[in-house]
């Protein structure tokens, strides 16, 4: 359910060289260009936006994989 | 900076209490920032020829670069992205006598006169093989190219625990080549590295590891580093046993330095690099604390090894 806000921040944080409308839900979001540094805007842009703070345990590549596992991550955080 | 009572803290203390009292390390008044007297120099200088002895036979081409690498380099690495705690960058001084007045008059209050300096064209080293990406750009040998570093580098990271310096020694063996090459070089050495250790009396073990990314986003790049096996350790207990050193690394970085630096092997593809570093100081502190503050006094087939008789 917060597919289009993951999208939006994706696309003013995330640096991608592929255009995020271009990306489906699954796709590999390190292949579309995510870089390490880009990961964290992500992350704070998320925080900030969802109110929520991402565990320790939880900040691994997987988790900031594809558009749907970082939906998941947020839905979870963000009961 | 705070000093817990914690076990650890105390066995790190303890026997920084003891290099210093034995005259091995000498105190500046700085965590991690220390002289080093004429025996602890010594058994860094007999294993570096340890390490020049057993790396002859791959014919190595011998590069030294200062402890200073250029700014506008560095800022081509993700250092400051990823490692920006660890960082030393170099101000000096570049104003008129005008502000040297403001400058003295500041240091003589008591105040912050850093604010007078400028950022200099050098920031210290963080590694011995930052200096080498940036000379390498361009094309490869076929059978890529091999190169003994040493320097001594730069992390700003303030402890009591004796092997972890703020400025020490690293002496590397970096590989340029094909990603099969660099991949080789890198398990070539941490095999030998363990043999060598090994018969110097350091009993290490190699463990996955990962370097310290800043922050929490450097989470998320250390696990990342540890699931793709990118960087092994060899270590030991130095002051402690709670609490394993790493005193030689393996790495194994892919493209990462080559796409920055625009190195590439005779194919046209984006070379692969690889570098293993001995960390002296801590070897040097681990041949110590095992064997005794007395290298003359050290079991015979290690001062063998070592030259020592």
């Amino acid at each position: 359910m917060h597919s289009e806000k993951v999208r939006e921040i994706l696309d003013k944080n995330g640096r991608l060289s592929s255009p995020v409308p271009d990306l489906s839900d699954d796709s590999d979001l390190y292949s579309a260009g995510l870089t390490s540094l880009a990961t964290v805007s992500v992350m704070l842009a998320l925080e900030d936006e969802f109110d929520i703070e991402i565990p320790d345990n939880m900040l691994s590549r997987k988790t900031f994989e594809s558009i749907s596992s970082i939906v998941e991550t947020v839905n979870e955080l963000a009961e | 900076m705070c000093i817990s009572d914690d076990p650890i803290s105390q066995a790190h203390k303890e026997y920084l209490e003891a290099l210093f009292d034995a005259g091995l390390l000498i105190p500046s008044g700085v965590d991690g920032v220390y002289g080093r007297s004429g025996v602890f120099e010594d058994v860094i200088e007999r294993f570096e020829r340890y390490v020049t002895k057993m790396g002859q036979h791959l014919d190595p081409e011998v590069i030294r670069f200062p402890p200073v690498m250029a700014r506008q380099q560095y800022e081509c690495t993700d250092h400051l992205a990823t490692f920006p705690d660890l960082l030393g960058s170099v101000h000096s001084f570049t104003g008129k006598e005008r502000d040297h007045i403001a400058l003295m008059s500041k240091k003589e209050a008591g105040e912050d006169w850093t604010s007078c300096l400028q950022a200099t064209e050098v920031v210290l080293a963080p590694a011995a093989c930052y200096a080498l990406y940036p000379t390498a750009t361009g094309v490869l040998p076929e059978h890529g190219r091999l190169i003994d570093l040493t320097s001594f580098v730069f992390r700003h990271e303030p402890s009591i625990d004796p092997a972890r310096m703020q400025s020490f020694r690293m002496r590397e063996y970096v590989k340029l080549g094909s990603p099969e090459q660099a991949l080789a070089h890198r398990d070539y050495w941490l095999q030998r590295a363990e043999e060598m250790l090994n018969a110097v009396g350091l009993k290490v073990k190699k463990v996955v590891a990962n370097d310290p990314f800043f922050g929490r986003g450097g989470r998320v790049m250390a696990a990342t580093q540890r699931e793709q096996h990118l960087k092994y350790e060899l270590e030991i207990p130095i002051a402690t046993g709670d609490k394993p050193t790493a005193i030689f690394s393996a790495n194994y970085h892919m493209d990462h330095f080559s796409k920055t630096f625009g190195i590439k092997t005779m194919d046209g593809n984006t070379a692969h690099t690889a570098c293993v570093g001995f960390g002296l100081e801590r070897i040097a502190l681990a041949l110590f604390k095992t064997h005794g503050f007395e290298p003359q006094e050290w079991p015979e087939g290690v001062r063998k090894v070592l030259g020592l008789c």
